[in-house]
Parts: structure tokens; sequence; C-alpha cells
């Protein structure tokens, strides 16, 4: 080894030293390493891949897949078509993430409320978890798709939408009544005597500092439940609506061709990937305003 | 108020715990402005006796008076006297979702109904004497333990409670952080606030407490002024308990 000491830990002489009094000799050598590594990492994945790629188009069946799941002629006429009735997915879940949010919040928190006063509501949330957990979401939705309208109720909408809409908000708010209450059940006991003590009755003790540390810790989990939502809105498709799926069906009917399920496949994942994104932002973010920067 | 009208009197007070008696009849009375130091082992009932006195455990038997009020009496409104109650706790429980600036003007705020401006002028108040003012917007995770336990102290000073009971408030501490806690609570002495301090820092509570009570097994076994109480315990149990303190360096 040549040249002074420090020079050893950068890639090239002339790049500066790595910055921070603190770990720069611990991290510096991570750090030639580390560049290393992602030169070895994105060579070996090319390789890899160009493999499996090479023999995948080179592999007998491969013109038949690609005419069946893969037709660009179809693809692009099937894309915006299919785009433009999934709105009425994205209308469905979102209307139904909004109501799922508070119809959730209200059984997780009468399911934690303590007395004996309360056991008839406590009984009620968890009986209510319990039936829609155990039944399948598209039964709920045959039974209020199908069965809800023929009642007629007075002021109350025919549309399959509006049941479909009222389905999911019952199944999914089941869910996430579970995760809410793991969240307030993870909020240490001290904490509510510590808010106690300073004469805060029980309701703003949850309001204050149960629920705002209980919702921050269950914001994954919470979005796991919404993609999950998310990707069932497509089973409205059940009620003979015209949503993605339905259109996607449709056009795979007339061209005895798959590709329009991989083009709403592809709708799904594009959507769902920056959420994922999204989230680890907000925890992140949430996560370095309450913990302690580097050397402090 | 009368003259015989105490701070604080507990009386035959009484609490278990699954059958498990922790406390069996303590009796404690309080003038204005004392600092009553309260000793003994892990297990002995400060920490119930304390959490008993904010009402935040339901006393089984006895009763409890601060300034002639009883507020073990039944109807009474619990949050209110917990406004007059300051506790600190050994493990702080800061809020830790909340600047330090709102964990001190939440309980005014919400608990008091001050204005906000009133409860951050309080809470700038309070920081500022206790050299926190720097603190104020930042989380309880970025400060040391004993800048949060001093934060802790704040949150508590800000009701203006009758009385402070602070619970070990020093044991969570690095040693070299529980000074300036210490020097926290003496001014707090010296400012003529009522105190009941469980503590295990015998020097502290011999220099600060103008009375000492020896816990044990959830009765007060002794209690007297702590020059007498240090130097020359009458009851055996005491002995021991000063003796394995000593023997343990923490004294």
């Amino acid at each position: 080894m040549s040249g002074p000491a420090p020079d050893v830990y950068r890639l090239r002489p002339e790049d500066p030293l790595p910055d921070g009094d603190r770990g720069s000799k611990i991290l510096a050598p991570l750090r030639t390493e580390g560049a290393r590594g992602v030169a070895i990492a994105v060579v070996s994945t090319i390789v890899v891949f160009g493999i499996i790629v090479v023999a995948v188009l080179n592999s007998s069946g491969w013109p038949l897949i690609k005419e069946a799941f893969f037709d660009g002629e179809i693809f692009a006429e099937a894309f915006p078509k299919i785009v433009e009735k999934f709105w009425r997915n994205v209308f469905i879940f979102v209307v139904a993430e909004v109501f799922v949010l508070i119809v959730a919040m209200i059984v997780a928190v009468l399911r934690s409320l303590r007395g004996p006063v309360f056991f008839p509501l406590r009984a009620l949330a968890a009986a209510y978890t319990d039936l829609f957990r155990a039944i399948p979401t598209i039964l709920v939705i045959f039974l209020l798709g199908f069965g809800a309208p023929a009642l007629q109720i007075k002021g109350v909408p025919n549309s399959d939408v509006f049941w479909a809409i009222v389905a999911l908000v019952l199944v999914y708010s089941a869910y996430v009544a579970e995760v809410y209450r793991a969240g307030i059940e993870s909020v240490h006991p001290s904490q509510v005597a510590s808010a106690r003590a300073l004469g805060l009755s029980r309701r703003k003790t949850l309001r204050f500092v149960v629920l705002p540390q209980a919702v921050r810790r269950v914001i994954p989990p919470l979005l796991n439940d919404f993609i999950g939502l998310q990707k069932d809105s497509a089973l409205v498709v059940v009620l003979g609506y015209q949503e993605g799926l339905r259109t996607a069906q449709i056009i795979q009917s007339e061209n005895f061709d798959f590709t329009p399920y991989v083009a709403l496949a592809l709708v799904y994942i594009v959507i769902t990937i920056p959420q994922a994104r999204f989230v680890d932002w907000l925890v992140e973010r949430d996560r370095k305003r309450r913990q302690a920067a580097v050397g402090v | 108020m009368s003259a015989s009208t105490k701070a604080l009197s507990v009386e035959g007070l009484h609490k278990s715990f699954d059958g498990l008696e922790v406390l069996k009849g303590i009796d404690l009375e309080m003038n204005e402005h004392e600092v009553v130091g309260l000793i003994g082992a892990s297990g002995s009932g400060k920490s119930t006796l304390l959490r008993c006195v904010n009402l935040l455990e339901p006393v089984d038997r006895g009763r409890i008076l601060i300034e002639g009020e009883e507020i073990t009496a039944h109807g009474v409104d619990v949050n209110r006297i917990r406004q007059r109650v300051g506790i600190v706790f050994q493990a702080f429980n800061l809020f830790p979702h909340m600047s330090v600036l709102r964990n001190v003007t939440l309980g005014p705020v919400e608990a008091l109904g001050m204005s906000k401006a009133d409860a951050e002028a309080r809470a700038d108040e309070l920081l500022g004497r206790f050299g926190l003012l720097d603190k104020r917007d930042d989380y309880p995770d970025r400060l040391s333990g004993g800048q949060q336990q001093r934060v802790a102290i704040v949150r508590a000073l800000a009701m203006r409670p009758d009385i402070m009971l602070l619970d070990e408030v020093t044991s969570a501490l690095d040693p070299e952080l529980v000074a300036e806690v210490l020097n926290v609570i003496r001014e707090l002495a010296e400012g003529g606030m009522t105190m009941v301090i469980a503590t295990h820092e015998m020097g502290f509570a011999r220099d600060i407490a103008k009375r000492i009570c020896f816990l044990d097994e959830g009765v007060i076994l002794e209690e007297g002024p702590p020059d007498r109480m240090f130097s020359a315990p009458s009851n055996e149990r005491t002995r021991q308990f000063l003796q394995s303190i000593i023997d343990a360096g923490r004294m």
C-alpha cells in the first residue's frame, strides 16, 4: 500500500474524504467495499437475467406465450380502455378506504373500552370483527350486491356500486379494526398513566396520547389492508358492473387473447408500488423527526 | 384554611393487588411546604403509596385528604384532584409524539382549559427556569435522560400543583445525569413546594427532606428528622436497611 493512510479508503485520490467527525474511519472502507459490491451485483444480475431472457425467448413455446399474453397490438388497444374503466375501481376503493378508516376506528375504540358498563358494546364490536373476517369478501358482495337492492329500502341507493362499497367497507373495517386495536394495545400503560396523572379525562387521553401513537405504528399494516382492498375492488365484476376487470374480460373474449388481463395486472402494479414507497417515506420521516440525530 | 389543615393526610391506607397486600395501614401527615423523604427497599410500597395519592390506583380502605378535602370519597372528580397533585415517574413517561413544548402545555390546555398562548407562556417561563428553553421544539427522544426527566418535572409543574410526588425520579438515569435532576428538585424545595420524594439517593434525602419515613412491608415503620433517622434509627429493621445501603456504597 502506498500513499498516506486515508487514501486507502478513497476510491480515487482526488475524491474528498468522507465528511463527518464521527465514524468516518469506520464507514470509509465500507464505502469502497460497497462500491465494489454494487459493481459485482450489477454484473451478476445482468448475466443471470440475460441468461433467463435468452432461454425464454429461444424456448419452443415462447411464440405461443407471446401471442396469448403479450400481444403488442391488443395491448395498445386494450390498455387505454382498461385504464378508463379502472377509474371506476379507483372511485370504489377510495370511497371505501375513507369509510374503512372511520368505521374501523370506531370499532377498535369500542373494543378497547374498559369497564362492565361497556360490555355490550365490546361484545358487539368483537362479534362484528369475528363475523366479517370469517365470511369471504365475494360472498358479502353477492349477499349485499344482489340481496340488498331486492329489499327496495326507501332512501337507500339501489346501485351495484353503492352496495359493493358497503360490502368492502364492512369486510375491510373488520380487518383494519384489528390493526388499530393492536396499535392501541401497543401503547404502553405508562403513557396512559402519565396523561391521566395530568388530569386528562379518558376521552382526551385516548385522543391526544393513545390514538396518535397507535395510528403511527400501524401505518405499514394499514397499507397492507388497503392494497388488499384495492385488489378486491375487482370483485365488483361479479355484479356485472363494468369496471377494469370486466373491460379486460370483454376485450379478451373479443380477441381470444389474454393480453388485456396482463394490461390490467400492470395497472394494479403501477398504482401499488408508489403507495408502498410513500408509506416507507412517511415512516422514515416520523422516525427521523422523533429520534436522535447522529452524535446527539 | 384552619391552622390544623394539613397539605396531605393519609389515614389507615390499605391497598392490595390480587390478594397481595402492598399497603397495610399507612398514616402520614404533611404540612404545607414540607418535604418528606420516603425510603425503603424495592417492593416496600413507596410507588404504590404515591400512585394512590394521585388516584392512579383505587384505594381499598382508609382515606386520603388534600388540603382537608377527602379525595378518596365517592363522587369526587378524579381529574380535578389529579390537576392538584403532580407526579413524576421513574421512567419519565414523556409523550414521544409531541414536542417538549406540547408535552408541557397539553395538561394546562386540555385539562385546565387554558388558552394555548397562556399555556405556552407558562411553559416557556418554566423551561427557561430549568435551562430547557432551547429544547422546547425538540422531541423527547432527542434529549438525554436528565433533560427528559427535567421536562417531566416541568410538565407536572405547569399544572401548578399543590403537592408534587416524585417516584424514584433519578433511578433510571446514568450517574452523571443525576445531579442536574436533583438540583431541580432542590430548587423546588427551596421555593416551598410541598413534596413527597421516594428515593434511593440517601444523601439527597438527608439533605433536602425535613422528615424521613422508612417504609417496610407496607407500613411506615419509623419516621423522624433526617439527622436522627440516618445516624441513630431506633428500629432494628431501619438499621438493617441503612446498613445494606452503606454496604452497597450508596451513601
